[in-house]
This record gives C-alpha cells, sequence and structure tokens, in this order.
C-alpha cells in the first residue's frame, strides 16, 4: 500500500460535486484489427480475423480480471493514395457479431462495441445492443462514435448525409433515443412462472416515438432490461463538443490522455464539465487508451521498445507516412535519407481515408517538416519515428517501474483504468497479466476479484436513473 | 464432400419457446429465463445433440397486445453466440434485407462464419411489416418491391464477401506488404433500374476478409424466388417452400425440386420443406397437446402441420425427405417437441439410412452438397491475364 493513502471507495456519502478518487485503476483491452501499432512481421503475430485470436485475448484479459474487452467498427477500409492501405493490419469482424460470439466463452468481462451514430438506426443499434446485454447477463456497452465523411457513406444506403457540426446533435439525439428504448419496459416486466396470466404484465412497454431532424423512430422495444439495467456508454471523442456530450450522457471516456499531467488536467476539465451538466463529480470514468512494453528490467523494456518500433514503422510505413501528406507517390525516395526534396501536389491534404488526418495545409507543412529534420540531422524513419512519438501512449520498463507509476495514476485520481492496444496478436496481453497485474495488486491498486457479474458493477457504475420523460407508466406513447 | 444425395438433412427452428403462440406456458422454464444466453446454449446443444443438422433463428417483431411472448433478442447474436460452443450444428439467423443496412447484413454474416467455423448461413427475410419501418423512419415496401430488395441485399453480401479474394493477407516482409491490394476489389454495387424503392450504392470492399466457406449458403422464401427475378433460383442455395397440408407438402417439395433442376450436388438448389410439429408426449396426444394449447392462443400459421405420434412422423418425414432435400421443424413448444425429436424420431430416422450424417467440423455448404465457391474477382482476374497473354 503506497504510503499515506488518503482514498474513499464510494463516492456516495461524499459531496457529490467534489472528486473522489477511488484509489483503483482497471485494465481493459482494445482489439483493434485496423491500425499501425499491431506488429505482425514477426512469427508470433497470430491471425487478425480467426476467432481463436479472440477468444485466448479475451480469455487472458478475463484471467487478468480486466474490466473490459473493446472491438473497433469497421465502415471502410482504409485507403492510401486511392487504393486500400496495404501496410498495415487490415480486415477485422463486426463488433457485435463478435462480442456475441465471446459472450459465450467468457464469464465477466464487460463487451464494448464501437458503433457510430451516423449509419445505424437508433431502435435497430439499441435492440442489438440490448440483445449483447441480455446474453452477455449485463456485460455489454457501447463505445458512441461519430462519423460524418461521404467517403465512408459510400458503402451505405443512406449516404454521407450529416454535416461534420451536426454531428453531436445528432449523436446526443440518437443516444437519448436509445435510452428511452432501453428504458422503455417496467422493471421486472416479465413473468417468474408459467402459471402466470400473461408473459409480461400489461403495458410492460412503452412506444418510443421520435420525430428528428435526421431519423424517425417509432417502435415498440422488444427486449426487457438487463441485469445491470441497460448497456454501459463509452464515448471517445476528444474535442470541447465531444467532451460535453460525454459529460451529459456517457459513463466512462476513452481518451486520448494517457500521459499524467494530460490525464490528471483531462480529469478536471471533464469533472467541471460534469458538474456543469448536473452529474455528480465522480460520474464520469475516464479510461485513456494506452500500450505497454514490459521487461523483467527496464533496460530489457527499452531493447524490446526498440524492436517494436522498428517493426510498426518499417521502411515503407515511413515512406507511406509522408505520402498521406505529400498526396503522390514517393517510393523512389530512400527512407534512410532526406525528407523529399519535391512539393506536394495538393495544396490541401486529401482525408487520409479512415486513418483520421484531416486537411492539412500540405505546402506548408512540408516546409516545416523538411526543416525541422534537417535541423535534427534525421532521415525520414527517424523523422516519421519522432512524428509518432509524439503521440506515444506507452508505458515502458520494469514490471515494478511501471507498477510504481500507474499505482501514482491511481493515489491522485488521474484515470479510473486504462484500455490496453496489445502490440502483438494473440500473446499480447500474457506479460500484462502475469507480471504486472501482480504488482499492482500487491500494491493494492488493482482488483483482486470480480466486484460482480455486469460491467456496471466491475467499473462501480451506479445504476441509472431511468429518463425522467418516462417515469408515469402510461403504455402508449411517450413522446 | 458430397453426401449420399438420397439422404437428407434436418433443421430445428429455435425461437423463443416454439412456434404455437402459447408454447411458453408448457415451457420447462420461467418466462424471465427465456431472453439470456443459457437458453441459447441449452437449445443449440440439444439440437446439436439430437442430430438437427441446422438450427434457424427467426427475427423481427412479434405480434403486440397479446398475452404471448413479447420479447425476441436478436438472431443474428443468438446464431454467434452459440457459434463456438457448437461443433456440427450449421447456424442460420433470419436476416431482412428491407429496413437492414446491406453492408452491416454483409459483414455481419461473415463474421458470422468466423465465429462458427464456416457453419453460418443466411435466411433471407424481407419484411412488409409496417412496424420494422417505422422503427428505422422509413414508408413500408410494397409486396411486389420485397423481391427486389431481397435481390439487391443478397448481390451486396455476395459482392462483399468476394471481394477479398482468398489468400489477400500475405505478410510479405520483404516489400512490408499485409495485404495483396491486387486481390482486394471495389463490389461497385449499384441498385438496378427497375428498383423500386429509392436507388442506392454500396462501394466495397468488405471490412472482413472472404468468409471461411467463401459464400455463406443463402436461403430463402420460395414466395421471394422467381426465375424471372429479380431474386432467381441461382442466385440462392435453397429455398423453403410451404404448404397447407403435410400431403400437399410432398408435391409442392417434388414440383420445386424438378423447377430448379434436381440437388446442389447437381446444378440445382437445394429444397427444404416448412413443417410444424405437434407430437405426443409424456401420455398425452398429440391432439389434446394442440387443443390445449389453441384454447390458451389461437395459432395461424403458413406452414403445412404434422400432430401426430413420434413414429408416424418419422414415416412421414422418411416420405418428405424423398421429395425434399431438408425438412425445417417448427416445433410446437420446442422443449417437449425436441424431446420427443430427440429420443423417437432422429433415432428412427437414422436407423431408416434417409439422414445425411452430422459431421464436426464440416461446413454449412458441405452439409448442402455445395463446394467451397470460386471468386467472382479472381474468375475474372484469371480471365483478363489469359486473355492478355492469349
Amino acid at each position: 500500500m503506497s504510503r499515506n493513502d488518503p482514498i474513499q471507495h464510494s463516492s456516495k456519502q461524499h459531496n457529490r460535486a467534489k472528486f473522489q478518487p477511488s484509489g483503483k485503476i482497471q485494465f481493459g483491452v482494445f482489439f483493434q484489427g485496423v491500425n499501425s501499432g499491431t506488429i505482425w512481421k514477426t512469427p508470433e503475430a497470430g491471425s487478425q480475423t480467426d476467432f481463436e485470436s479472440f477468444r485466448r485475448i479475451a480469455q487472458t484479459a478475463e484471467r487478468g480480471l480486466f474490466a473490459a474487452f473493446f472491438l473497433g467498427e469497421g465502415l471502410r477500409l482504409r485507403e492510401h493514395l486511392g487504393r486500400p492501405h496495404a501496410l498495415d493490419v487490415a480486415g477485422r469482424p463486426d463488433a457485435q457479431t463478435m462480442l456475441a460470439a465471446l459472450a459465450s466463452v467468457t464469464r465477466n468481462i464487460g463487451l464494448v462495441a464501437t458503433q457510430n451514430t451516423t449509419y445505424n438506426d437508433p431502435a435497430d443499434l439499441a435492440h442489438r445492443l440490448a440483445s449483447l446485454d441480455l446474453l452477455s447477463g449485463g456485460r455489454a456497452a457501447w463505445n458512441v462514435v461519430t462519423t460524418d465523411n461521404a467517403w465512408t457513406g459510400a458503402n451505405f444506403r443512406r449516404g454521407g448525409y450529416l454535416d461534420h457540426a451536426d454531428r453531436y446533435v445528432h449523436a446526443e439525439a440518437f443516444v437519448q433515443t436509445a435510452k428511452r428504448i432501453w428504458d422503455s419496459w417496467e422493471d421486472d416486466a416479465v413473468a417468474s412462472t408459467v402459471q402466470a396470466e400473461s408473459w409480461a404484465v400489461p403495458g410492460h412497454a412503452r412506444r418510443v416515438l421520435r420525430e428528428g431532424q435526421h431519423y424517425t423512430v417509432d417502435v415498440t422495444p422488444r427486449l426487457p432490461r438487463s441485469a445491470q439495467y441497460r448497456p454501459v456508454l463509452f464515448q471517445a471523442g476528444d474535442s470541447p463538443d465531444g467532451r460535453d456530450f460525454a459529460a451529459r450522457q456517457a459513463d466512462v471516456i476513452f481518451s486520448a490522455q494517457p500521459k499524467f499531467e494530460a490525464a490528471v488536467k483531462f480529469r478536471e476539465d471533464i469533472v467541471a464539465r460534469t458538474l456543469a451538466a448536473g452529474r455528480g463529480a465522480n460520474e464520469v470514468q475516464i479510461m485513456p487508451a494506452s500500450e505497454f512494453i514490459l521487461g523483467a528490467t527496464d533496460q530489457e523494456a527499452r531493447e524490446k521498445k526498440e524492436w517494436v518500433r522498428s517493426l510498426q514503422i518499417g521502411p515503407q510505413q515511413a515512406i507511406a507516412y509522408l505520402e498521406q501528406f505529400w498526396g503522390r507517390e514517393l517510393s523512389s525516395f530512400d527512407p534512410d535519407g532526406p525528407l523529399p526534396d519535391i512539393d506536394p501536389v495538393v495544396e490541401t491534404t486529401s482525408e487520409t481515408r479512415g486513418s483520421g488526418f484531416h486537411g492539412a495545409k500540405a505546402r506548408e507543412l512540408a516546409d516545416q517538416w523538411r526543416a525541422e529534420a534537417q535541423e535534427n540531422g534525421w532521415s525520414i524513419r527517424q523523422f516519421v519515428s519522432s512524428r509518432t512519438a509524439r503521440i506515444d501512449s506507452t508505458f515502458t520498463g520494469s514490471y515494478s517501474s511501471v507498477a510504481d507509476t500507474l499505482a501514482e495514476y491511481a493515489r491522485v485520481g488521474a484515470v479510473d483504468g486504462f484500455n490496453i492496444s496489445p502490440w502483438i496478436i494473440p500473446s499480447g496481453l500474457d506479460d500484462i497479466v502475469n507480471h504486472l497485474v501482480p504488482e499492482l495488486q500487491e500494491r493494492g491498486v488493482y482488483p483482486t476479484e470480480y466486484a460482480g457479474s455486469t460491467l456496471r458493477e466491475n467499473l462501480g457504475l451506479a445504476t441509472p436513473v431511468r429518463s425522467p420523460e418516462l417515469v408515469p407508466a402510461t403504455a402508449g406513447s411517450a413522446r | 464432400m458430397s453426401s449420399d444425395p438420397k439422404a437428407g438433412f434436418l433443421a430445428l427452428e429455435l425461437d423463443g419457446d416454439g412456434a404455437h403462440p402459447a408454447a411458453w406456458r408448457k415451457a420447462r422454464h420461467a418466462p424471465d429465463e427465456l431472453l439470456n444466453g443459457a437458453r441459447i446454449r441449452e437449445t443449440v446443444l440439444a439440437a446439436e445433440s439430437a442430430g438437427f443438422h441446422a438450427a434457424t433463428f427467426t427475427d423481427g417483431p412479434l405480434p403486440e397486445g397479446t398475452q404471448d411472448v413479447a420479447g425476441r433478442l436478436n438472431a443474428l447474436q443468438r446464431a454467434a453466440f452459440a457459434g463456438p460452443i457448437s461443433g456440427s450444428i450449421a447456424l442460420v439467423p433470419e436476416v431482412d434485407t428491407v429496413y437492414t443496412e446491406p453492408f452491416h447484413a454483409a459483414t455481419q454474416l461473415a463474421s458470422l462464419d468466423y465465429v462458427a467455423a464456416g457453419r453460418g448461413g443466411w435466411l433471407v427475410k424481407a419484411s412488409g411489416d409496417a412496424r420494422e419501418a417505422a422503427a428505422v423512419g422509413r414508408s413500408v415496401a410494397s409486396e411486389e418491391a420485397l423481391a427486389h430488395e431481397a435481390a439487391a441485399s443478397v448481390e451486396v453480401g455476395r459482392r462483399l464477401w468476394d471481394s477479398w479474394e482468398d489468400g489477400a493477407v500475405i505478410r510479405d516482409i520483404p516489400t512490408g506488404r499485409y495485404l495483396d491490394v491486387d486481390k482486394l476489389h471495389y463490389a461497385d454495387f449499384e441498385t438496378p433500374a427497375d428498383f423500386p424503392g429509392e436507388a442506392y450504392s454500396v462501394k466495397g470492399p468488405s471490412i472482413i476478409p472472404r468468409p471461411l466457406q467463401g459464400q455463406l449458403p443463402v436461403l430463402a422464401p420460395a414466395s421471394l424466388v422467381s426465375a424471372d427475378g429479380p431474386l432467381r433460383p441461382a442466385e440462392v442455395d435453397a429455398v423453403l417452400v410451404s404448404a397447407p397440408t403435410p400431403e400437399l407438402l410432398v408435391d409442392e417439395a417434388g414440383s420445386h425440386r424438378a423447377a430448379h433442376g434436381g440437388s446442389p450436388a447437381g446444378a440445382g438448389i437445394a429444397v427444404i420443406a416448412e413443417l410444424d410439429v405437434v407430437l405426443d408426449s409424456r401420455g398425452q396426444s398429440a391432439a389434446a397437446r394442440l387443443a390445449e394449447l389453441d384454447a390458451l392462443s389461437p395459432w395461424s400459421s403458413p406452414r403445412a402441420r404434422f400432430v401426430g405420434t413420434a413414429a408416424q412422423l418419422a414415416e412421414f418425414l422418411a416420405e418428405l425427405l424423398q421429395a425434399a432435400d431438408g425438412v425445417r421443424l417448427h416445433p410446437a413448444v420446442l422443449d417437449v417437441e425436441l424431446e420427443e425429436l430427440a429420443q423417437l424420431v432422429l433415432p428412427e430416422l437414422r436407423r431408416r439410412g434417409v439422414l445425411r450424417p452430422a459431421v464436426a467440423g464440416a461446413t454449412f455448404r458441405g452439409l448442402l452438397g455445395l463446394e467451397r465457391p470460386a471468386n467472382r474477382y479472381t474468375t475474372a482476374r484469371q480471365t483478363t491475364l489469359t486473355e492478355e497473354t492469349a
């Protein structure tokens, strides 16, 4: 136990306006499926699509008492210079289909599906999430994301109909509709004996009507509440609008701020926004994305990190990174030579399909980068490594030194946990579960058993309150 | 793998507590134990160990304003849940083609095939239910439009499943390429000019590599399938046929088989006969059981209904399986009928040699007598190469 540990474990008896660190951290695992961080150029790197890879990661995580297993959502394959991107792992199963399968081979771990609010319909998505919640005995969660580009829309009947500026307004209306659908059944609505007069109590479900700008919903929901009442909500947007949306609607933020100072500031910001939204300071939890590169000693971990990075950013990846911004093929340039002396072909870089960069001023950027590389004497590879290191979310070190670091996060309540992206599939959690978790348990900052069978229990989240407009139990319309 | 063409297969519909609306009152569990994973596990494993070759899962809204079951889990997720815990039974959810995004349907079904080790299938649904339209803010599709919607979704699915050629994941360390981009293809689907709904397009490629079976078997109600299109027999792998009585069902199945060119092992498609089943059980006659159920809730079904003993059913199924490739049974009360089917009916059919063996590790295509299909894009690319060299 760390010195002068002041932590209280329940916020209930405290002032709701004051943030109380739980003193604990939790882990989640994010099986990304499509990214440049998962290495594949080594024999231990397994399949990205075989069920056994998913089973192994999920069961290892459960052995390590992880709170949650995350999956991303694929809506369109990433592209590079107008063709599918070839260099990184790609190809992933539909999130909820895979999570429904994992529900049958796991017992406690939460199952989190990333699903966007633009290319799904509220009634259909809410129903599928409720199904996953019931199938898993109350372990489902929804990581709410927004997408708005027409490029993704090309795979969908609806197409790209949403303005970028409208995306959170739309997402919030969508989430509110989903909550109404989940709240629509009376508690304990279904009979507990076949002798009952009817299968469900009369008037058990309220019809949900909503006429929105972008969609209209009129549905009588067909599922009762789950053991955790309704799916847990995660939210991953980092813009001010995204943070406010999370403060109003989410249970957990899947943040991009794992570094200590940034994490503390992010917590302060979220607490302020949560209070402004009329919720308690502890009502929104934070789990940043992170990567762990561990070893028996700090030295061993550093060496491992170099090896991992060399596989993540090979010569072709370094060139491809620049090509995204130059908008042209640069394969004739030496990855170990200086940055290209030719200019980008466009004034504003086209959006890199599916990888999240949006239209930077290309020529300006190229000039800046060339100057920076020249000043530091960097080759293309070294420059690209330095760029990626800047957004480095990696904890590197021995099991015990990383455990010490994480214990400090727990002590001050900088985060509620970390959502770990393994850099190798399917063995990427083994050293974390075998070595780091016991160190954290020794320090009293990590669970030693699952608190319950539902995700809400395991995250320590309160049972939600029924949407106020639904409290009067009248069958029929609840507009 | 080819099966004895004279031997048939049996599918069991696992929705809810059975096909009869009052089934829940005769179920061997409490109503609030219906909508969970344990129930899926129990029923799928019971069907598998009884020797059923396939389990189907109905989807969609239930009748409202009744005293009967009002809840239903998403069918595709039920099938996915059963994937890792079963070993030989094909898992075939109903997936709508009218109000569901075709891209989602295709990638979810491909994913089902991965979690079910090549035992996934697609039971095509085209719903004319106004409630399903209202739930997603669309106007209801007309009766004539349904087959067009189904045909379009099936074509999107088939193109997306092929959009990754086999072996597209190359992991080529010297060139740093994880994927061979030449083996990825845009589906570039566009609804045909005569499409009655709002026109749409789907770009592709899929987000997941080609399903383990290459193409999942596509099953469709015969009412959606027609030789003049829009959904032609060649675009599906099996049709489900119904008739008002068991006798007429034998004729109906036979005429479909003749019309569709025989069994799938030849050039044809599989014919699956649809049959409701009520059996004698634990000393109570089927007729008495049915009367009791009907007194609780009326049962109207579009399918032929068999009411009788296990021995009579075995006799009838042996005859029906001469005319059809398979039969899908809709048990009046799942817990009750499945017990009789497992103990008396399937063993008798196996004894008579009219059932294909249920093989652990086999694919659903293998069960239907279908080879793993060539990929349309691989074929096109090879044809182009041949022409170029010629």
